[in-house]
């Protein structure tokens, strides 16, 4: 027996222990975490619960599995409200220091100060680097990933917020046809039409708030052009000026075709709509194309982009993140790599009706609408969508949504251009 | 009463026989319950107030004293979409009260008669009393929705065949889409230059008073029976001995003796308005241009949506002032009494 | 349950009047009014998914189907099991706390003890969005946010006012001899209330717990808020999520908000008497 020995073992033995009692009384919520590793998991919260985005997020879980096989995933995605519901739940639970290993969040400005300026993101650019992620993100992707200097998000899938989506029937029944692209005047010529006819001309859902931020988005991006479109979240574009002032107008002109029950309808009554024939247009991201595939007449939907914004891709771009303190640290970066990979990025996005934020992916397994999409995607100005979070922090976006509730009711263009400049002379932009 | 006076105060059985030790432990084995209350009561609500005076406006906690302190509530008061919540708070309570408490007593006068089917009456009136309002919400949301619902079963029933046999438009009422205001108080008498909103009863409340209604009005039906049956029928008698007809009776002499009943379901049914939430929530949202949209959905989405934590803590308060304002003198009579 | 609200008086006449029967035509049209929402609920869940249309919301079923509530309850039962761990425990702690606290308060009264429940009282009535920001915060701070124990205890103490009110008038009008004789025979404050007082409170109880039952299993605000779990919120937080997803058939949710609705009914229907009972004592005075 050498005494010796046993003695230095005691002694490892002992730092050993004292070091998991350090650990187990240091490591916040100690007990747990252990547990937790044990059990090895990765948490992933998003409001993807229905339909094709779940069957989506699924092929994403997929992904990860094959890089991790031994690995439980909880989903924990909370329903409702376009996300905005889960975003509240979301937001306490990060202010409770409790965060899932990865979540769900647009890029830009909604990355930014509701995640990274509180501090609950990781940066990663060595993911990026590593990934190689910086030669297959487009550049303007690549941008709203970067706050303050560092990439703190993987962009998945794009989806597209200025497309209008309408019944081809009806507009063949009354005599339209509409080409390749929609100017704003030829717009107006034929919502005449339908309305003469008896039809509504655009569909529209205004109850859960974000439709009609998008529908004036949409318009402003249709009279600014690209560049002073992105102007007006940075503070270079007045909010006063001509050019938005034509925009409220249009948006009151607009409001002037839809359908008198838009309070009690989501977008998705608004296509329903469409497919229905009770209306002619619908202004929407490219989401609701995914119901028109559901419900199995998507042959009988036409889409262009939204009237005055060919050449404009307002992008709506969900994303993963690295939490600070993230319970499992190694499955979550193993969870980011999977969704920022090719195969899962083309696995995701005909499903979730979008298309993959990297460009080298192979896209002839989208569908037609998902090429013509990826096609515009490549050659399009890519600018922020502020109805999805990415192009104002969260009061100035809450301050255009209240301004567009008023006008709905108003149709007084002059107040509503001077509630939004008052909302970005409060926002300080540029600041 | 005889045998009361026989019994010696309370207070000197009390020292004779209850023990030093057991009147000092009855406030310790209170304590625990004293003390949650204490924190999750005062202490939050004083925290809450703390908040609503504080810079905290995004995802980062920010307890520092605004300048001026009262910054938030300035803002919140000047803005229309608040001033709006307060309006429909107030006609909400107003028609709400209103119809609750008479239907409530209608029915009491009339179930308190022989009449046939009387207990089916009184269980159907009362059981929406019982319901969650989440569960009141969804049902009257669906026959509210003017595509759908009410408009729908009204065509059915022939009503707009007729009224378009007449030569009249088809009723068909936008419901809880409606985005109308009706009446302008500003019109005719003169408003404070403070006040932007429209000060009128917003049409889309209407479904909501309804449903509210139909769920609350159980209850001051329910209280007043039960303040009927306590009114002796020597009363009834004397009155009819009197020549007093049935109108008289209840005019002159019954309903006078419910009043203390009446004020109970005021008080109790009007704090419940005033801090509705979850029927509005789950039937009509904020609705159009704000038109049913309380202080407890504008603080919810002030809180947890735009993580404006101070505006929505001062909403809370304001909403806290407004029961307060009825509980407070109805707590202070209570304990006068006891 | 026809005992439920008490009866009519016996001594009036018979014989309907003229008044009367007008009075009973006025009941019945308010009697078809409260039965709209239980109409349009029921049947419709009744309804098979391809019938289901807004269009026909009014008619009948043609062919029955239990198929809405089958597909209710495999999104809702989770909710209901949530819901069940946590208003029987929320109730039964909130309930015996009320009783020491009611029979404290009532017969064992000391100085300030009514300024304190009314004091307490007055958690009962706060709006609760008033208190929810620094809730959720203390509930981090314990680390019970989003678990059904920070739930349990945030019924248990906003319910404390409530049934701290209804013990304390109960055991006010037991007879304080009672007390008295017991404390002559030299038995101490606890032993009075486990052997005196707790055996004669079985109705006290039975009220407090209906209304208890119901309130828990009614509220959303906090469910909403303190569970951030979907699958383990609450029932009523599920049925809204429920109602307002439009990816879910309009059948399912009304069949759902049958499901929602069903446990509190039925405590109505069974125990009526309590539940008016509740309804009197809750109104502060008794």
């Amino acid at each position: 027996m050498d005494v010796f020995r046993s003695k230095k073992m005691n002694r490892r033995t002992v730092t050993l222990g004292s070091a998991a009692a350090f650990a187990a009384i240091t490591l916040a919520p100690g007990i747990k975490l252990a547990a937790q590793e044990a059990e090895d998991q990765l948490e992933v919260f998003s409001w993807w619960t229905a339909g094709s985005e779940a069957a989506g997020l699924d092929l994403l879980f997929a992904a990860f599995t094959a890089m991790a096989p031994d690995v439980e995933i909880i989903n924990a995605a909370v329903a409702g409200g376009a996300g905005s519901n889960a975003q509240a739940a979301l937001q306490t639970r990060l202010a409770g220091g409790d965060p899932p290993d990865s979540w769900q969040s647009h890029l830009a400005k909604e990355l930014e100060s509701r995640y990274v300026e509180p501090g609950y993101c990781e940066a990663i650019d060595d993911l990026w680097e590593e990934e190689g992620w910086g030669d297959v993100i487009p550049e303007g992707l690549a941008a709203q990933s970067t706050i303050g200097g560092s990439k703190y998000i993987i962009p998945v899938g794009v989806h597209r917020g200025n497309v209008v989506f309408f019944n081809k029937q009806v507009l063949a029944d009354n005599g339209v046809e509409v080409a390749e692209t929609i100017s704003i005047d030829e717009f107006f010529t034929i919502a005449d039409t339908l309305k003469a006819a008896g039809i509504t001309a655009l569909a529209l859902g205004s109850k859960d708030g974000f439709e009609t931020p998008q529908l004036f988005e949409n318009i402003l991006a249709s009279r600014l052009g690209a560049e002073a479109y992105v102007g007006l979240w940075d503070g270079t574009t007045a909010w006063d000026g001509d050019e938005v002032k034509a925009a409220c107008e249009d948006l009151v002109k607009v409001l002037g075709y839809v359908n008198e029950d838009h309070p009690a309808l989501t977008w998705d009554g608004a296509m329903s709509k469409v497919m229905e024939g009770t209306a002619g247009f619908t202004s929407m991201g490219d989401w609701a194309y995914g119901n028109a595939v559901v419900a199995g007449v998507q042959d009988t939907i036409g889409y262009a982009a939204h009237p005055g914004t060919d050449g404009i891709f307002i992008s709506v771009v969900d994303g993963f993140v690295l939490p600070v303190g993230a319970p499992h640290p190694n499955n979550a970066r193993t969870w980011l790599k999977a969704v920022g990979s090719a195969e899962a990025q083309i696995a995701f996005a005909p499903n979730k009706g979008c298309i993959p934020a990297r460009t080298d992916v192979d896209a002839s397994t989208l569908n037609a609408y998902g090429q013509w999409s990826a096609a515009d995607f490549a050659d399009s100005a890519v600018v922020p969508s502020n109805a999805h979070g990415a192009a104002a922090a969260p009061k100035f976006q809450a301050a255009i949504g209240e301004a567009c509730v008023n006008v709905l009711v108003s149709l007084d263009a002059a107040s509503f251009q001077m509630e939004l400049a008052d909302a970005a002379a409060a926002a300080e932009l540029g600041s | 009463m005889a045998a009361e006076v026989a019994i010696p105060p309370q207070h000197e059985i009390e020292r004779a026989h209850k023990s030093r030790f057991d009147r000092a432990i009855g406030p310790l084995l209170l304590s625990p319950s004293v003390i949650l209350l204490a924190i999750f009561v005062y202490g939050f609500i004083g925290t809450t107030i703390w908040i609503s005076i504080s810079n905290w406006d995004s995802a980062i906690t920010d307890w520092s004293i605004a300048d001026p302190w009262w910054k938030v509530y300035d803002a919140l008061f000047h803005m229309t979409r608040f001033q709006i919540n307060i309006r429909n708070t107030i006609v909400f309570t107003v028609f709400m009260l209103l119809f609750a408490v008479g239907l409530g007593l209608i029915f009491a006068i009339l179930l308190d008669q022989h009449i046939p089917g009387n207990a089916l009456f009184r269980n159907v009136f009362l059981f929406p009393y019982a319901l969650s309002f989440v569960v009141t919400g969804v049902a009257w949301r669906w026959i509210f929705n003017p595509e759908t619902g009410i408009n729908v079963l009204i065509d059915t029933l022939g009503i707009n065949w007729v009224l378009d046999k007449l030569g009249m438009g088809p009723f068909a009422p936008k419901w809880i889409t409606d985005p109308r205001v009706i009446g302008d108080l500003g019109s005719i008498i003169p408003l404070p230059d403070i006040i932007k909103a429209q000060i009128g009863i917003p049409a889309a409340m209407i479904p909501v008073i309804i449903a509210a209604v139909w769920q609350l009005s159980g209850f001051a039906m329910a209280m007043y029976l039960s303040g009927l049956a306590a009114i002796s029928d020597d009363v009834r008698e004397a009155a009819s001995l009197d020549g007093a007809s049935m109108w008289q009776l209840y005019r002159d002499i019954i309903i006078p003796l419910l009043k203390p009943i009446t004020i109970s379901c005021l008080i109790i049914l009007g704090h419940v308005s005033l801090k509705i939430f979850d029927l509005v929530y789950a039937m009509s949202g904020r609705g159009p241009g704000y038109a049913t949209e309380v202080p407890g959905i504008f603080m919810f989405d002030k809180t947890f949506k735009v993580l404006e934590y101070n505006t929505g803590a001062a909403a809370s308060v304001v909403m806290l002032f407004m029961v307060s304002l009825v509980i407070v003198p109805y707590l202070a009579r209570s304990m006068k009494d006891v | 349950m026809a005992t439920a609200l008490g009866s009519p008086r016996k001594s009036e006449n018979k014989k309907l009047g003229v008044g009367k029967t007008i009075g009973l035509i006025f009941l019945g049209i308010m009697l078809v009014f409260y039965l709209i929402p239980v109409y349009v609920m029921v049947v419709n869940g009744l309804k098979t998914a391809d019938v289901v249309s807004f269009s026909r919301m009014w008619q009948l079923p043609s062919k029955l189907s239990l198929g809405g509530y089958g597909q209710a309850w495999d999104k809702l039962s989770p909710n209901v099991w949530s819901s069940v761990t946590l208003v029987v425990p929320a109730t039964i702690i909130s309930g015996f706390l009320g009783a020491l606290n009611g029979y404290i308060l009532s017969k064992w009264k000391f100085r300030g003890s009514d300024l304190l429940f009314t004091l307490m009282l007055f958690g009962m009535f706060i709006p609760y969005q008033s208190i929810l920001i620094p809730l959720i915060k203390f509930l981090q701070s314990i680390g019970l946010y989003g678990n059904m124990a920070g739930l349990i205890l945030v019924h248990v103490v906003y319910g404390l006012p409530f049934t701290t009110l209804i013990f304390r008038n109960y055991f006010a009008n037991v007879p304080t001899e009672l007390v008295e004789a017991a404390t002559v025979d030299g038995a101490g404050l606890l032993q009075i209330f486990f052997q005196v007082m707790l055996p004669l409170s079985i109705p006290a109880f039975v009220v407090v717990g209906i209304f208890q039952f119901t309130n828990i299993w009614n509220e959303f605000l906090f469910g909403l808020t303190v569970i951030t779990n979907p699958a383990r919120q609450p029932i009523t937080v599920a049925l809204n999520n429920l109602s307002g997803s439009f990816s879910v058939e309009w059948n399912v949710v009304m069949a759902g908000a049958v499901l929602t609705a069903l446990p509190t009914l039925l405590i109505y229907i069974v125990l009526g008497k309590y539940f008016v009972r509740g309804i009197m004592a809750g109104s502060v005075k008794g």
